[in-house]
């Protein structure tokens, strides 16, 4: 942590709620979360599916469809300005030139009539003051930066002629063509193989280090934010339940949710016989949902008042946050441990 | 996973090959070539036991499956159920036999008809039966209607449930419905293709808890297919590792993993992430380069011959034998001639 407060902050969210207005009720997708993200860091987002990580990243990008969703509140500040306040037409300023993004389906998120030139060099003129053939140049280095063979020759292919992994390569070189300060990576490698996948991962994280990148990191793989992140926040039910440093977060998760999380995956390194942990129930409705503490019902620990108030966020010191009442109570003795 | 009494194989499979046509032309359609999706395999699934099939995909391990239960037809080699050879067995002998072996899938989001119930769901299957008179014993609608009960209570699914849609379940219910589905008959062997991998973290070990309890009261036999090391780990006794149709190792669950021979294991176990960022740090990964081939040329040589590090000029030109190492070991490599 000492070398990230000397780091500049880069992104703060304060508060961010992002609600989704359906026929069923108000979908709280996001509701009041906040970190940090300073220079050259790597910042997981970890949850299950609805657990609203890929929304929180959807409105840093302003991507919000609306209707049905709004940003009802809180602010996103990018080097000390308000993202949520910049005009919409000033917005491409931001997106792709500061704050880029690769997604989670390297399919579908080519334009598959389009040569990869074409869609590289049009990404890089949007953004930079460049000639044609300047992009062009670029774009090649780039996709030479991203270990792809035979570069000059390949970037005049379409996107059908590259496998999954290498389309997520091209994607990757798309995202850091304008040099942004933050890359957004949305289950970068949920749809390629572990062989490709690993390959991938190592990429993102020689080439954050290499420009000096910071990393927001969505993933549901504990496996692969233990691997790459610095920082890791659990998502449960739209909220933030747990931040701390990768290693703390492994070596004391502290909140019910992340504890039952870690233990419920099968692990290469340790044999395991008999039965696995698992966290009972289903993960909520996040329609309407009560003002209590969401993971209640799945709880092995819950309490009187867990079923009736939000637990406050807690301090355990060193960074480590965390909103559970089990620590609310006790505040002063769970800082000595 | 549990201790095994004397084995004998339920299933054998021998040297199976399934190649789809690749055709060319409008209206005189002639075969150019094959898609070598399953290139001749050969193993055996003891009673009792969990034979898991790993790999990447489009190495087979899908079609493999569906070959066995004679969805496709086989390009050529032999499947041995309880000594009747599925691929030569006429019309009633074959769906005698797969009354005995039953699937599940991977995305329970397409494997549920959305217009009928759930009781419907689970009783087709014994309906079907029903219909061509090869219950044993008859059903009366009233039996069906306990079985059901039964089922859904065995599989962790409220009865009052019956009626309703699957789309008012969350995913791991609906999988659970697939489960039942596939009990109804009282299998002897099940085919799981996939069956947790789209499944969230907390969800995925109940799901893996239960199939594992199942196993142990009704005494059932696995074929189990996942791509995730860390889950075939947990569930298997023996595991196959499948490249590019092939198999290129065989062993028991915990040999392969503290003792993989081959250089594609090797690599794929490395590659796999582990949720501790300790052990992550510290480990030495194997990066494979490049891609999978495709699986439509014929091969002379190593399968894995275009991405292996060790490749030697034997491979080229020679096509590697299963080769027994130990007991319970088999290998597809020349490094262990």
């Amino acid at each position: 942590m000492e070398t990230n407060e000397t780091r500049k902050t880069l992104l703060e969210v304060k508060d961010l709620r992002t609600y989704f207005k359906t026929d069923a009720g108000v979908v709280k997708a996001v509701d009041g979360i906040s970190f940090k993200l300073s220079q050259g860091e790597t910042l997981g987002i970890v949850g299950e599916s609805g657990s609203g990580k890929s929304v929180t990243n959807l409105s840093i990008m302003r991507l919000i469809q609306s209707p049905p969703g709004k940003i009802v509140g809180g602010e996103i500040l990018f080097e000390g300005d308000d993202i949520l306040k910049v005009p919409e037409s000033e917005l491409r300023s931001i997106r792709g030139n500061k704050i880029s993004m690769i997604f989670q389906d390297p399919m579908t998120s080519l334009n598959p009539f389009l040569k990869i030139s074409t869609q590289m060099v049009e990404t890089i003129l949007l953004h930079q003051d460049m000639s044609k053939k300047e992009a062009l140049k670029k774009s090649i280095d780039m996709l030479k930066l991203v270990g792809i063979p035979a570069a000059e020759e390949r970037i005049h292919s379409y996107p059908h002629q590259f496998s999954g992994g290498m389309r997520q390569r091209v994607m990757i070189a798309m995202a850091l063509s304008c040099e942004a300060k933050i890359l957004i990576a949305d289950e970068p490698t949920t749809a390629l193989d572990v062989t490709i996948q690993a390959q991938i991962l190592e990429l993102i994280q020689e080439l954050a280090q290499k420009l000096d990148t910071a990393v927001i990191l969505i993933t549901h793989d504990l496996g692969v934010v233990a691997g790459l992140c610095d920082t890791v926040c659990v998502m449960y039910a739209g909220k933030i339940v747990e931040k701390a440093n990768t290693d703390e977060l492994y070596a004391r998760p502290s909140h019910p949710y992340t504890d039952g999380l870690i233990k419920s995956v099968p692990r290469l390194d340790k044999a395991q016989n008999g039965k696995l942990f698992s966290i009972e129930g289903q993960p909520p409705n996040v329609i309407d949902l009560p003002p209590c503490c969401p993971f209640h019902p799945r709880c092995s620990r819950k309490m009187e008042i867990c079923t009736k108030q939000y637990p406050p966020v807690v301090d355990l010191g060193k960074g480590h946050e965390v909103a559970c009442w089990l620590y609310a109570e006790n505040k002063e003795n769970s800082t000595d441990e | 996973m549990s201790e095994k009494e004397i084995k004998k194989p339920l299933l054998q499979v021998r040297d199976l090959k399934q190649h789809f046509p690749i055709e060319a032309g409008f209206i005189m359609k002639k075969q150019v070539g094959a898609v070598r999706a399953v290139d001749g395999i050969s193993f055996d699934v003891n009673e009792g036991e969990t034979l898991g099939i790993v790999g990447e995909s489009g190495c087979g391990k899908s079609t493999t499956i569906r070959s066995i239960s004679q969805l496709y037809t086989p390009t050529s080699g032999s499947v041995v159920y309880n000594g009747l050879d599925l691929i030569k067995a006429k019309r009633e002998e074959l769906l005698d036999a797969r009354k005995n072996m039953q699937m599940i899938f991977q995305d329970p989001y397409a494997s549920l008809d959305p217009r009928m119930t759930v009781r419907t769901i689970i009783a087709e299957p014994l309906e079907i039966y029903k219909k061509r008179r090869m219950l044993e014993p008859q059903m009366s609608k009233k039996d069906i209607e306990d079985r059901v009960e039964e089922l859904m209570e065995r599989v962790g699914l409220n009865r009052a449930f019956k009626n309703r849609y699957p789309h008012e379940f969350s995913g791991g219910q609906r999988q659970r419905i697939g489960i039942a589905r596939a009990l109804a008959l009282n299998p002897k062997i099940i085919l799981a293709d996939e069956p947790v991998s789209a499944l969230d973290v907390s969800i995925q070990s109940q799901i893996l808890n239960l199939l594992h309890d199942l196993q142990e009261e009704l005494g059932l036999t696995y074929l189990f297919i996942a791509h995730d090391l860390a889950v075939i780990e947990y569930i298997s006794t023996r595991v196959a590792v499948m490249y590019l149709g092939k198999i290129m190792e065989l062993s028991r669950s915990s040999d392969l993993y503290k003792n993989p021979l081959h250089p594609y294991t090797k690599a794929l176990l490395s590659a796999a992430p582990i949720p501790d960022p300790v052990i992550e740090r510290k480990r030495q990964r194997i990066i494979l380069t490049g891609d999978v081939p495709s699986p439509n040329v014929e091969r002379v040589g190593c399968y894995f011959y275009d991405r292996c590090p060790y490749k030697m000029e034997k491979c080229k030109t020679n096509i590697p034998p299963m080769k027994k190492v130990d007991e319970h070991h088999e290998v597809a490599c020349w490094l262990y001639e």
